[in-house]
């Protein structure tokens, strides 16, 4: 399949996997070996960091890259998620996999909420509406009593999941979340490569078509906010048994700007782009830590050279460029 | 005595007044990011950079040069200008075929690093700015500082005098017609890149100018543009993206609804201004000034 | 060839040898480098912690100790991580600093699941000695309460009976507001009323009109940071203090009047634990400090970073080991504190160290000799009355009896 079409509003590659089907198969064995054994030679608290932030932005990439819906409003459903399982696990005693599910759902219906009334606007404006929605709910957030305002909500039990993985121990916990994560990566993936996922691609490049070929587009843009508002939310859960805490920072607006930078950086509208996007940026916020002053800067400037210079980022650069070398093999 | 909602009318008068001072500036900000985007489609995220900038422009002009208030109140700003009709020929000029996303991302960097290097300069908490026009009026209702009274005046004229150029000169004539069709303005003969760039320039300089009008009444710091730009961009839209009249009536408007607000409402005053967003795009798609395509 | 490898495996075993006969140290500052709270803590209590193993001739005393830093950006998540892997994989021993209550609540789990040791100068909670105190934890300068109790008290019985709260929106607004209304309260002061306004609001002129309308005696200020430079700038030019009521800072720090200058910020009551033009020793570490800070003078953070890193260092000497925090916890609470800054005191039983606290009153341009001549010292409190009484704080380290 090739979708890559010159109309694409954003000029950026529209192909998702234009490799053969093998050849991922192959690859994404060899990603989870490594990622398998990665904790024995990387910190895995800072791989599992990787790995929520990369199911968010896989998450939001579902929504921006491939049904062309901007939202700067996805805070809410992570952090919300976020506020919800570290109630429920710390507050009600609920086990981690019973926390991270109430987390999910809730997200979930948020998303299901926030989308009815998003989805009828479009481009700039369905933008502005998913962050007037998650500005509000930043203000509940703020002013409901059991999220602990600023302070968050600290020091939330990681237990066992199923009463069974003692979850305290960072290792066993990283297998945990590369488990979800690998979930979540395979329902989006999934997804895109299923008629569902190809009707939301006909939306985003022609609507009108996509309309007059008697599409319910608005059902369809519709189950793909909630999709992706619960993925979110399942990365908004996990990364609250990793870290242990739920706080204002995940549903603030700069969170929503967060995802869409990641998701730019490392490619919009590829399946792997999110990913390499996500471990970029909370490597540099990690390793950028020690150089005090000049974060904000060197942030600054990478994203500027990202927009300058690699604008349709690292893997779609990548696959760019291997398609061109494809082109001339065959011609 | 009467009192309304149990506020007695004085009072309500003297939060209805500060209302407009505060709007003052948000119509000063939303019109100059109302401008740019009319004409470069550019969504500018530097704008709050831009608008620090100019108030550390007079604080600087101030502290190295000795130039007082009234001479960084023109200065500040056409500095300020320069820079970044500077940005504009060299990274923003590339990215006019592309979706607003990318001029955002891009602006969105550059605020970073501006905001970036002041902070490394200057620290965080922010520098002293005299008010050159202490002292006030009692109104009988309130106490009006001489100052804010100033500022909303020099607010009203620079937002009229834009209005009439844009909407009623010659030369606002063509700037309209370059947002429709800058190839067409070109064949007559109009230098359209140049206009584009001055056009940056000006947007740019009246957030400098609201900066520079912003240090003596609020903190000179590094992040108080970052901290305005998310709520300046919300009136942008809901006063109709690319109106001019729109910024300036909405940003007016919503200083006095958020003046309200932290009369009966206090915790809610920064929210309130989202819930009018919502409200209006769910209603007018559009903006309330501005015409669906 | 083999000369040079003999060589070499000759320098490793002496390398070897001197690392055996010292005691390894390994100190994190971990703080806001770039944010709001850059300047009164940020590379300053770095060099502060460094100044501190210096001058207590670590080396000499057979600690081999190393200082590291990072910066949190004020968000618990980057705190946690950063503290998890200096904990895990840098062989970090002890974090200090680390303001914003937030990220420090935070730090405080992290250091107590790993057995580590923090000291904590930057934040103003006093959960951490209260509901959230652990064995790991000590709260070195300040904390909500005794900035309420220090500015509350001083100023109801000064006449400043009345009180109207100009709180920020955020729960260390609402601590500082229900610690100084209850400081107000039981010396008999009453309160007229209060405003909730969200964080990093810029104009506060509606607000101050409300506590002008409220004709309380005493505008007290539950905020900080730019809120409260923003609140005190714009009541100047309301003519708030010429209208006679007064306005009382209740977390102000020396950068925050270095901020404002002294012509808005004159006659401001404030309470701090240290000011660097006291003593003789506060003069020379000041200076030590300017030099090396481009002419800026310390605060009490920094101050706070300097005295908490002589006093850990001095419970690793007596017990030859950073390995177990809560070890060297329990003999920082065992040993008396003393220091050139903050000088004799001790550390509580519920992590809190007891010093005095002191009442300050900003000098009017007139009187300052030059930046950061700003404070006139007008009341210290002494040390056993500077904070909580140890049984109120809900602290389950402490035995109820």
């Amino acid at each position: 399949m090739s979708t890559s079409s010159p109309t694409h509003p954003a000029g950026a590659p529209a192909a998702s996997g234009s490799g053969s089907s093998s050849l991922g198969t192959i690859f994404g064995i060899a990603a989870v070996a490594v990622l398998l054994v990665a904790p024995f030679g990387v910190y895995p608290v800072f791989l599992m960091k990787v790995m929520c932030f990369a199911l968010f932005a896989c998450a939001f990439n579902l929504l921006l890259g491939y049904t062309g819906l901007l939202s700067f409003g996805h805070a809410m459903f992570f952090g919300g998620s976020a506020y919800v399982c570290a109630h429920t696990i710390k507050v009600l005693g609920f086990s981690p996999e019973l926390g991270i599910l109430a987390g999910v759902v809730f997200a979930a219906l948020l998303g299901l909420l926030a989308g009815l009334l998003a989805i009828r606007r479009q481009g700039i404006y369905f933008a502005m509406v998913t962050l007037a929605l998650a500005q509000m709910f930043f203000f509940f957030c703020l002013q409901a009593p059991f999220t602990g305002g600023e302070d968050g909500l600290q020091a939330v039990p990681r237990r066992a999941l199923f009463g069974i993985f003692d979850l305290s121990k960072d290792i066993n916990l990283y297998y945990v979340v590369l488990a979800i994560f690998v979930f979540g990566f395979l329902v989006i993936y999934r997804t895109i490569h299923s008629p569902f996922g190809q009707v939301l691609k006909a939306i985003r490049e022609n609507e009108p078509r996509a309309i007059s070929l008697g599409y319910r587009v608005n059902q369809y843009k519709l189950m793909a906010f909630v999709l992706s508002a619960a993925l979110a939310g399942l990365a908004g859960s996990t990364k609250v048994l990793v870290f242990q805490l739920a706080s204002l920072t995940d549903v603030a607006w700069q969170m929503s700007g967060e995802v869409v930078l990641m998701t730019l950086v490392g490619g919009m509208g590829t399946i792997l782009g999110p990913v390499v996007g996500a471990a970029v940026i909370v490597t540099m916020q990690n390793y950028l830590a020690g150089l005090g002053e000049w974060v904000l800067v060197i942030q600054g400037a990478i994203f500027v050279l990202a927009v300058s210079l690699f604008r349709r980022g690292f893997v779609g650069e990548i696959i760019a460029v291997m398609q061109q070398m494809k082109a001339k093999k065959a011609g | 005595m009467f009192e309304l909602l149990g506020i007695p009318p004085q009072a309500l008068f003297g939060q209805l007044l500060l209302g407009l001072i505060n709007g003052a500036f948000y119509a000063m900000l939303s019109l100059g990011l109302a401008v740019i985007f009319g004409l470069l489609n550019v969504i500018n995220f530097t704008h709050g950079a831009q608008y620090m900038m100019g108030a550390f422009g007079a604080w600087m002009l101030l502290n190295y040069a000795g130039i007082p208030f009234w001479g960084a109140l023109v200065l500040s700003p056409i500095v300020v200008a320069i820079i970044g009709m500077a940005i504009e020929r060299t990274l923003l000029k590339r990215l006019y075929h592309l979706d607003h996303l990318y001029g955002l991302l891009l602006t969105f960097g550059l605020a970073l690093i501006i905001e970036g290097l002041f902070r490394r300069q200057y620290g965080s908490s922010g520098l002293p700015y005299n008010n050159p026009l202490p002292g006030g009026t009692n109104l009988g209702f309130m106490f009006l500082p001489n100052y804010r009274a100033f500022v909303v005046v020099a607010s009203l004229v620079v937002c009229i005098a834009t209005w009439y150029v844009i909407e009623r000169t010659k030369l606002g004539s063509y700037l309209r017609a370059a947002t429709e069709r800058p190839d067409l303005v070109q064949a007559f003969g109009i230098d359209v890149p140049r206009m584009i760039t001055l056009t940056y320039g000006f947007g740019v300089g009246l957030a400098a100018l609201a900066g520079v009008l912003a240090a003596p009444a609020y903190q000179v710091s590094p992040t108080m543009g970052s901290n305005l730009i998310i709520v300046v961009f919300a009136v942008v839209v809901i006063g109709g993206m690319g109106s001019i009249m729109g910024a300036i009536v909405t940003g007016f408007g919503l200083g006095i609804v958020e003046g309200l607000t932290k009369v009966f409402y206090p915790e809610a005053s920064s929210t309130v201004i989202f819930v009018i967003m919502a409200i209006v795009l769910m209603v007018k798609p559009a903006g309330l000034f501005g015409t669906a395509k | 060839m083999r000369l040079a490898a003999i060589f070499l495996a000759a320098s490793s075993l002496m390398g070897a040898g001197a690392a055996y006969a010292q005691v390894p140290v390994k100190i994190g500052v971990l703080n806001d480098q770039s944010g709001l709270y850059a300047d009164l803590g940020g590379q300053g209590s770095v060099w502060a912690a460094k100044k501190a193993v210096e001058d207590f001739g670590a080396a000499a005393k057979g600690l081999k100790v190393e200082v590291i830093f990072a910066d949190h950006q004020n968000k618990a998540d980057v705190g946690t991580s950063v503290a998890r892997q200096w904990y895990d994989v840098d062989g970090v021993d002890a974090i200090f600093d680390t303001p914003n209550s937030g990220v420090a609540l935070a730090v405080s789990g992290v250091t107590k699941e790993k057995n580590k040791v923090f000291i904590n100068s930057g934040a103003a909670s006093s959960d951490l000695t209260g509901k959230a105190c652990t064995p790991n934890t000590v709260h070195w300068t300040y904390d909500t309460w005794a900035l309420a109790n220090g500015t509350g008290r001083a100023i109801v019985k000064t006449g400043g009976d009345t009180w109207f709260f100009l709180t920020a929106d955020y729960a260390f607004g609402h601590a500082l507001e229900r610690d100084t209304e209850a400081v107000v309260l039981a010396n008999g002061g009453k309160v007229a009323g209060k405003v909730r306004v969200p964080l990093n609001n810029a104009d506060f002129s509606s607000f101050l009109l409300q506590a002008q309308s409220s004709k309380a005696k005493i505008i007290g200020l539950a905020n900080a940071g730019g809120d409260t430079i923003n609140s005190i700038k714009q009541a100047a030019e309301y003519g708030i203090v010429e209208g006679g009521q007064k306005l009382a800072g209740l977390l102000i720090f020396l950068t925050d009047v270095h901020s404002l200058g002294l012509k808005v910020a004159q006659g401001l009551n404030l309470t701090s634990a240290w000011y660097w033009d006291m003593t003789d020793a506060n003069r020379k570490f000041a200076d030590a400090f300017a030099a090396a800070n481009g002419g800026k003078r310390p605060t009490m953070v920094q101050a706070g970073v300097y005295s908490g890193v002589t006093h850990y260092l001095k419970a690793v000497e007596a017990l030859k080991s950073a390995k177990d925090g809560a070890a060297v916890v329990a003999k920082m609470k065992e040993i008396p504190t003393d220091d050139p800054l903050f000088g004799k005191g001790e550390v509580r039983a519920d992590g809190r160290h007891i010093h005095p606290m002191f009442l300050f009153e900003v000098k009017k341009p007139s009187e300052s000799k030059g930046p950061y001549d700003y404070y006139t010292l007008k009341a210290t409190i002494p040390a056993n009355e500077a904070f909580r009484p140890i049984g109120e704080g809900d602290c389950p380290l402490v035995k109820k009896g």
